[in-house]
Order: structure tokens, then C-alpha cells, then sequence
């Protein structure tokens, strides 16, 4: 089998444009992730012990079980109840309750390791709840927790071709079809690895770049 | 119905499916564990080209996203000539692309020995793949089992995908079954939580024994 440039032409565009598609999956995907996960991981903090535990329980059932299977749960049981969701609505639904899942344990893991002093200091100062952690907590929380975020960034968007099996017009979808009108499957196929990769691997390096700058940025360094 | 009578009904089909997910799941583990081990040490090499070679084939699979791994394997290699039947192409892609992820943890582990358990083993003069069995390697295992635990929970979610490649795991089995009885809540909900309590009750367990295990004979215990 050669490969063939003419094809290869031909069918670029289309991918690029897929290529859109599938960055504004992982965008969506990951806002709904970054906002629920900080409501998991506060949800975790409060003084509610049931409240605690269904979270945990609720997160490690998202943790333990696979994303593909999620996605069909969400597409194919809204019917069943009488709500039917387009492919995108149940996607982003499924990504983004996924990766939160992922995410409280990065934002737990930011805010637990805040030093109890810093606690006793906003009492000491008369905060509120909600401006201990606005002010003084969030803000220490989130530079040590950049790095993970952003590998679940990458991971959200390495996890989007799996969006295709329940139709979402994305990058791995669209080469589906092109392979199947064309019974071509080399080109691609290569072409969504080789998107993959030079997307992925930018974007590891500039979340690295932006961990440091926002380190120095915070005086943190 | 009942989900008693649809359990009654379709349960062995589900059990066929866990199976053949076991066995997925066995045999990509063994292949992950094989190449994490052998490119986790082939990147701490002093000699540059294998060194290269082992980054780039790191970088490759953690770049790109497992499920275009996989339709490449099972759509393109046979245009080359070469045809792997379906629960091959399934679980060499998955134990290629965790091997990957492995081999990152076994670099991480060696380099967290200390200093001086190499310089001991210099010190009585072991050779150099006596001094990696008998001294680094247990260490490092000891270091990084508890990566692993999270590692095989990963894998055992990312064998989900091979249903898609028509091998007839568990998720393949839950999404013929949604096909023909149309009980989305019932089949997706069963298959999931199959693989919760597979994730939770028994590779948790396990890895935590093995932990145990190991550092006990580390004498850590």
C-alpha cells in the first residue's frame, strides 16, 4: 500500500476543520470539568459526613469505571426517561462529569496541602468561608496543582476520539467516514495520529512554560 | 421485567464478557509490564541512540490517544500485509500504549534510589545486571507499586476500547445487549458496575497486598 499525497490533499481540510471540533470538545469538556471538580473536591470539605462520603463514593465510581461506557450511559438512558440528548450535549456531559472526577482529586490534593497556619490565620482575621478560600486558600492551592490540571487537559483531549462512537462530529469521526466513502484507511487515520501528536506534545510543553510563569508570577519561586 | 429476570436472562452474557475483559486485561498487563520495564531502563541508558529510540517510542504512545492506536493497528497494518486477528490487535495496543506510561514510572523509580545502594553495589563489585536484579530493581519496584495500583485500574478501563475492534469483552457484550433489548440502564448500568467493583474489590486489594508484600521483604514493615 503507498501513500498517497493527491488523497492526502484532498482530505486535509476536511480534517482540519474536525481538528476544530475536536479542540472545542476538549475546551467545553474540560470548563465543565474544572467547574464541577471544584464543587467535588469543596463538596468533600464540608462539615456534611454523608454529603462527604456519597461525593467520594460518586467519585471513585467515575475514577474506576471507563469513560467509553460512560458516554453510552449517558446517550442511550436520557431516552429511556424521556430526555433525549444530542450526541454533543451527552458527550460533553460524560467528559466533563469524567475528568471532574479526575480534577477534585487534583484541587484536594492543592488544598490539603495548605498549611494549617494559613487556616487559623483567616479565622484569626475574621474571613468568611468563601473569602478564606477566595482570598487566601484558592489562590495557594491552584500553582501546585497546575501541573496536574494541565495533564488532564491533554488527557481529556487525547480521550475525545472516543466521542465518535456515539457520533460526535469530531476528528476520529471524521475519519471514519472519509476511510469508509473512500475504502482508504492508511492516510486518515495517520493524519489524526500525526494531529494528535503535535497537538498533545505542544501542549505539554506549554503547560510546563505556564506552570513556571505562573509560579514566578505568584513570587513562588 | 425484572432485573432479576433480565439478569437471569442475559447474566451469562455478561460473564462471557467479564472473561474475555480478564483476559484482556491479563495479557496487556504482562505486555505493559514487560515494555515499561525494558524502555524504563533503555531511557536511563548512557548510549544516545537506543536512548532516543526509547523517548521517542515513550513520546509516541503517550502523544497520541489509545483508541487511534488501536484502529491503526486493526484498519492499517493489514494494508501492509500484516493481519493480527482482533483480541491481539486489542490487547497489543493497549499494553503498547500503558508501556509507555509504565516505562515513565519505572525511570522515575530507579532514579529514586538512593545514591548510595549504587555505590554500595560498586563497592563489592556486583556486575552491572546483578546489581539491577539483586539491588535497584526490588527497590524500585518496592517504590513504584503503588503507581502501578493506579496504572491497572487505567488499563483495566482503557480495555474497554476493544469492543469497538468487535472483540467481545464486556463492553462489547453491554452495547450488542443495548442493541436487541433496548434496556440502556439496565445493561450499561450492569456492565459498569461490574467493572467498579472488578477496579475496586479486587485490583485494589490486590495491589495493596502486593504492596505489602514487597515491603515487608524491603523490611519497610
Amino acid at each position: 500500500m503507498q501513500w498517497d499525497w493527491e488523497f492526502t490533499a484532498e482530505i486535509l481540510p476536511k480534517m482540519l476543520w474536525a481538528t476544530v471540533n475536536t479542540l472545542m470538545a476538549a475546551g467545553i469538556g474540560y470548563v465543565i470539568a474544572a467547574v464541577i471538580g471544584l464543587l467535588f473536591a469543596l463538596a468533600q470539605r464540608t462539615p456534611f459526613r454523608s454529603l462527604t462520603f456519597i461525593v467520594r463514593e460518586v467519585v471513585e465510581f467515575i475514577r474506576s469505571t471507563p469513560l467509553i461506557l460512560q458516554i453510552f450511559f449517558v446517550y442511550y438512558v436520557g431516552p429511556e426517561y424521556g430526555l433525549w440528548l444530542s450526541p454533543w450535549v451527552a458527550g460533553m456531559i460524560a467528559i466533563g462529569l469524567h475528568y471532574a472526577a479526575y480534577l477534585s482529586e487534583v484541587y484536594r490534593g492543592g488544598i490539603e496541602s495548605i498549611p494549617k497556619g494559613q487556616w487559623e490565620a483567616c479565622t484569626a482575621i475574621n474571613l468568611t468561608m468563601a473569602q478564606s478560600y477566595r482570598r487566601i486558600i484558592l489562590p495557594q492551592a491552584i500553582p501546585p496543582s497546575i501541573a496536574g490540571m494541565g495533564n488532564y487537559l491533554v488527557s481529556i483531549f487525547k480521550d475525545t476520539p472516543m466521542l465518535s462512537v456515539i457520533g460526535v462530529e469530531e476528528l476520529m469521526q471524521a475519519a471514519n467516514a472519509v476511510g469508509g466513502q473512500n475504502y482508504r484507511y492508511l492516510e486518515p487515520y495517520t493524519i489524526v495520529g500525526v494531529i494528535f501528536l503535535i497537538i498533545s506534545l505542544t501542549a505539554a510543553s506549554a503547560i510546563r512554560g505556564f506552570e513556571g510563569w505562573i509560579r514566578r508570577k505568584l513570587g513562588m519561586e | 421485567m425484572s432485573y432479576i429476570s433480565f439478569l437471569s436472562e442475559h447474566g451469562s452474557r455478561f460473564i462471557d464478557g467479564a472473561l474475555i475483559t480478564g483476559v484482556q486485561f491479563f495479557c496487556s498487563l504482562a505486555l505493559a509490564a514487560v515494555i515499561a520495564h525494558v524502555f524504563g531502563l533503555v531511557m536511563l541508558s548512557s548510549n544516545t541512540v537506543v536512548k532516543s529510540f526509547a523517548i521517542a517510542y515513550v513520546e509516541f504512545f503517550r502523544g497520541t490517544s489509545l483508541l487511534v492506536q488501536l484502529f491503526w493497528l486493526f484498519y492499517v497494518l493489514p494494508l501492509f500485509g500484516i493481519t493480527l486477528n482482533n483480541f491481539l490487535t486489542g490487547f497489543l495496543a493497549v499494553g503498547l500504549n500503558l508501556g509507555a506510561y509504565g516505562a515513565e514510572l519505572v525511570r522515575g523509580a530507579i532514579l529514586s534510589v538512593p545514591r548510595g545502594q549504587w555505590e554500595a553495589s560498586y563497592a563489592l563489585s556486583l556486575s552491572p545486571a546483578k546489581r539491577m536484579r539483586r539491588i535497584i530493581i526490588p527497590q524500585a519496584i518496592a517504590t513504584m507499586l503503588p503507581a502501578w495500583g493506579n496504572l491497572a485500574i487505567e488499563l483495566l478501563k482503557s480495555t474497554a476500547l476493544v469492543g469497538l475492534i468487535a472483540v467481545p469483552d464486556l463492553m462489547f457484550q453491554a452495547r450488542e445487549l443495548n442493541n436487541s433489548t433496548y434496556l440502556s440502564t439496565w445493561t450499561f448500568g450492569t456492565a459498569l458496575i461490574i467493572y467498579y467493583v472488578s477496579a475496586r474489590f479486587l485490583i485494589t486489594p490486590c495491589m495493596r497486598r502486593l504492596e505489602k508484600i514487597m515491603a515487608r521483604r524491603m523490611g519497610r514493615a
